[in-house]
């Protein structure tokens, strides 16, 4: 047996041992005690906003308000008890995007309306003639003005939502079990809110959301800290009331890319991704024994090596395992198979030359080096394209297969080299299979 | 030993045979693009009754919706392909349908994009090609310096790829038109890898060819390159072998999802393996000696 090989296999079986206890269902380190899968595998919806940067206030600049945005649908999500959510700023020559995933989601709607919306909420007065009879506009409804009042250092402000304290909450009347949305003004709301109450007294003060009105109560008495908004449905208060503690969007936001997929379709593309990995790795196992039988079965010991050193670093990292990711994975445990007859041809053929077991396997190796170094080159050059294009849109897809391809390549480039060439030393070490028909080579 | 060189003319015009219609077929049909490309609103709904196609055609007409595509996907699945719809109108189709049909419906899958993001996948996409394709050339000059007739033997590299790539893109124009079949980001992935694991093919057969040239096998180039083929013949339907099996386990067992990729991968990688046993080495053979096969001497020595 060579020098250094032994530490080196002891190394490999080690390395072997903590992969296979880390992939065990249950364990794991960091934390992380499952693979994560895409929304594509556990269902779920992504959603990619554009953000209508051209309506921000000239005073603010781009970053603070995709910022902004960004950390009040971050707020808005886990209000909302979406279990692990992405929220992410895209910025492309296309624009400024924000890319939300919500994984498990099922009532899609409802989170479309509780992330899309503005949620720009203020306090309007009738608008009066000189009479002091209510305008109305051509429609016959009654027309509305924001409501405006002096804050606590003398200036002009309009009553709105940013005043609001962030602790709106949904609230059942104990009459009528209707819903609605208490909430409490902060000390500057509560200068504006007193004045308006005041001068409004046993009129109508409209409340509106992103210029539609939810409902005109009559104001019956001078009003400081709090209130309610009624005339909404269960949902819609519950919506409204994470939007409030949010924070309202500095700009309005449109949807542009919408991908949903159903719980049931992703376990189901799980269990069929992984039941077609195993069938055909099986097949890969059986046909590379039949053809080059003794460093088939080597080879295929390396290919296990391989699998599951990783599957491990898609748990430890973690890779988003996504269907084509799964694919890509599939694709590179073939391309491993590959470095593995490459040198299973070579090995052949040095046998065939007449050289010893132990010289054969060297140079077999030796030879099959710069192919295998080079065959990789190109797929390297794929994957990183790949994963720039997956990433400029946020296409969780595209960039799952290049992950993993280029995960799986790389590895299977260590375990063609180093763990195929210990097995093979320590099985001449040990003296065992010294007939070249054991490796595939007729007898002559 | 079996002459792959001299049966060059056949192999061509196998190629040719699948080529030149495919060719055709992109000529006037092109590719049909997918949502991803083209934008609008993609969707696999569910229908808890058993409903027929034409129903659910005529619905949608008489919804409004008469530019839209409706495929069967399944058992009480149906794919329906329409312009961008919005939040309120995808519900608003949903809602009418169900009762229209009388159903409870669930959709199964919704991908809609909007044509800002469609346009800028499609400059992406092309920009990505373009970078591929040039890493790809530069990778071939540098992996074939060391060759007897770099730019030759590059040059053929690259035509035996254009001719993967073609085949890949031929069979989905031609399914386009007969199936329906539409590409998607996926797709492009899946040709991107293609790219990747043919180059590969071809680089380990000239990789033969130049070695054999070197240790002086023939003075005949044909049979210099016929060993070369002949001797990485194991290797390369081995290595073909063992991926294609995974990747139809997972085109006939796998979800609907990958469909495009995986069935580009499936076509690109069994050409791979036609091409670089078939075509590749046999392109160095016709530029150094012409197009005559000259059977002869190709067989005399072998």
């Amino acid at each position: 047996m060579r020098r250094g090989n032994t530490p080196l296999l002891i190394f490999i079986l080690v390395l072997f041992g903590f992969c296979l206890w880390v992939i065990w269902p249950g364990n794991g380190i960091f934390g992380r005690n499952e693979f994560t899968l895409g929304l594509d595998l556990k269902g779920g919806s992504h959603l990619v906003y554009s953000i209508d940067l051209s309506k921000k206030d000239p005073a603010q600049s781009n970053a603070d308000v995709i910022d902004g945005v960004k950390q009040k649908i971050e707020r808005r999500v886990n209000a909302y008890g979406v279990t692990e959510p992405i929220v992410q700023s895209i910025n492309n020559e296309r624009g400024s995007f924000v890319l939300v995933q919500l994984p498990g989601v099922t009532d899609i709607d409802q989170a479309l309306k509780l992330i899309g919306q503005t949620a720009e909420l203020d306090f309007r007065e009738r608008v009066v003639d000189s009479s002091g009879n209510p305008v109305l506009d051509e429609n016959g409804n009654p027309e509305w003005v924001i409501a405006k009042a002096k804050g606590s250092d003398g200036q002009e402000r309009e009553l709105a939502g940013k005043y609001l304290k962030p602790n709106a909450q949904v609230v059942l009347t104990p009459q009528t079990n209707e819903p609605e949305v208490a909430f409490e003004w902060n000390s500057e709301g509560a200068v504006l809110f007193e004045q308006i109450t005041q001068r409004n007294l046993q009129k109508p003060l409209g409340i509106f959301l992103d210029n539609q009105l939810i409902s005109a109560p009559t104001v019956q008495s001078v009003i400081k800290e709090k209130g309610v908004i009624t005339g909404l449905n269960l949902e819609a208060a519950k919506t409204l009331a994470i939007q409030l503690n949010s924070g309202s969007l500095d700009v309005p936001l449109t949807l542009v890319e919408r991908r949903d997929i159903g719980a049931t379709l992703g376990e189901d593309s799980l269990k069929k991704s992984l039941q077609a990995g195993i069938i055909g790795s099986a097949m890969v196992i059986i046909f590379m024994i039949a053809y080059y039988r003794f460093s088939g079965l080597m080879a295929c010991l390396a290919l296990i090596v391989y699998v599951v050193l990783n599957l491990a670093i898609f748990k430890l990292i973690p890779v988003v395992l996504t269907l084509p990711g799964i694919a890509g994975f599939l694709v590179s445990v073939g391309m491993g198979v590959d470095g593995n007859v490459l040198v299973a041809e070579r090995l052949k053929e040095e046998l065939r030359r007449g050289r010893t077991l132990g010289a054969a396997i060297e140079e077999g190796f030796r030879q099959s080096w710069s192919a295998i170094l080079d065959a990789n080159v190109t797929v390297f050059i794929a994957c990183a394209v790949l994963y720039w294009l997956g990433n400029t849109f946020g296409n969780f897809l595209v960039l799952g297969f290049a992950t993993t391809l280029f995960i799986g390549t790389a590895l299977s480039m260590f375990t063609q080299v180093v763990v195929t060439r210990t097995f093979l030393r320590t099985i001449v070490g040990l003296g065992m299979a010294k007939s070249p028909g054991a490796y595939g080579v007729a007898k002559q | 030993m079996i002459d792959l060189v001299g049966k060059r003319n056949w192999f061509f015009l196998i190629s040719a045979i699948v080529i030149i219609p495919g060719i055709i077929s992109l000529a006037v049909f092109g590719l049909k693009p997918g949502v991803d490309f083209s934008s609008g609103t993609a969707m696999t709904l569910h229908f808890d009754k058993a409903v027929e196609l034409a129903q659910v055609r005529q619905q949608l007409t008489t919804l409004g919706f008469d530019q839209a595509v409706v495929q069967p996907a399944g058992e009480g699945d149906f794919f329906i392909r329409l312009p961008e719809l919005s939040t309120e109108q995808t519900t608003k189709l949903k809602d009418s349908l169900q009762t229209g049909l009388d159903t409870t419906i669930t959709i199964s899958s919704l991908y809609s994009v909007s044509p800002t993001v469609a346009a800028g996948t499609v400059r992406n996409t092309f920009i990505a090609v373009v970078v591929a394709a040039i890493g790809i050339l530069l990778y071939i000059s540098w992996a074939f310096r060391k060759m007897p007739n770099p730019i030759r033997w590059g040059t053929c590299a690259i035509i035996a790829l254009a001719h993967d790539l073609v085949v890949v893109v031929a069979v989905f124009s031609i399914l386009g038109w007969a199936a329906g079949l539409e590409v998607d980001a996926l797709f492009v992935t899946g040709v991107l890898a293609v790219v990747g694991v043919s180059v590969n093919n071809i680089v380990v057969v000239f990789d033969r060819i130049r070695e054999n040239n070197k240790r002086g096998v023939s003075r005949d180039f044909a049979v210099v390159a016929n060993y070369g083929i002949v001797e990485s013949l194991g290797r390369s339907l081995n290595t073909g072998l063992a991926t294609l099996f995974v990747i139809v386990a997972l085109y006939l067992l796998g979800g609907v999802t990958t469909h495009t990729l995986v069935l580009a991968l499936m076509i690109g990688i069994a050409t791979g393996i036609y091409s670089s046993l078939c075509i590749a080495g046999q392109l160095l053979v016709v530029w150094e000696k012409g197009l005559s096969p000259r059977k002869k001497e190709a067989t005399s020595t072998a």
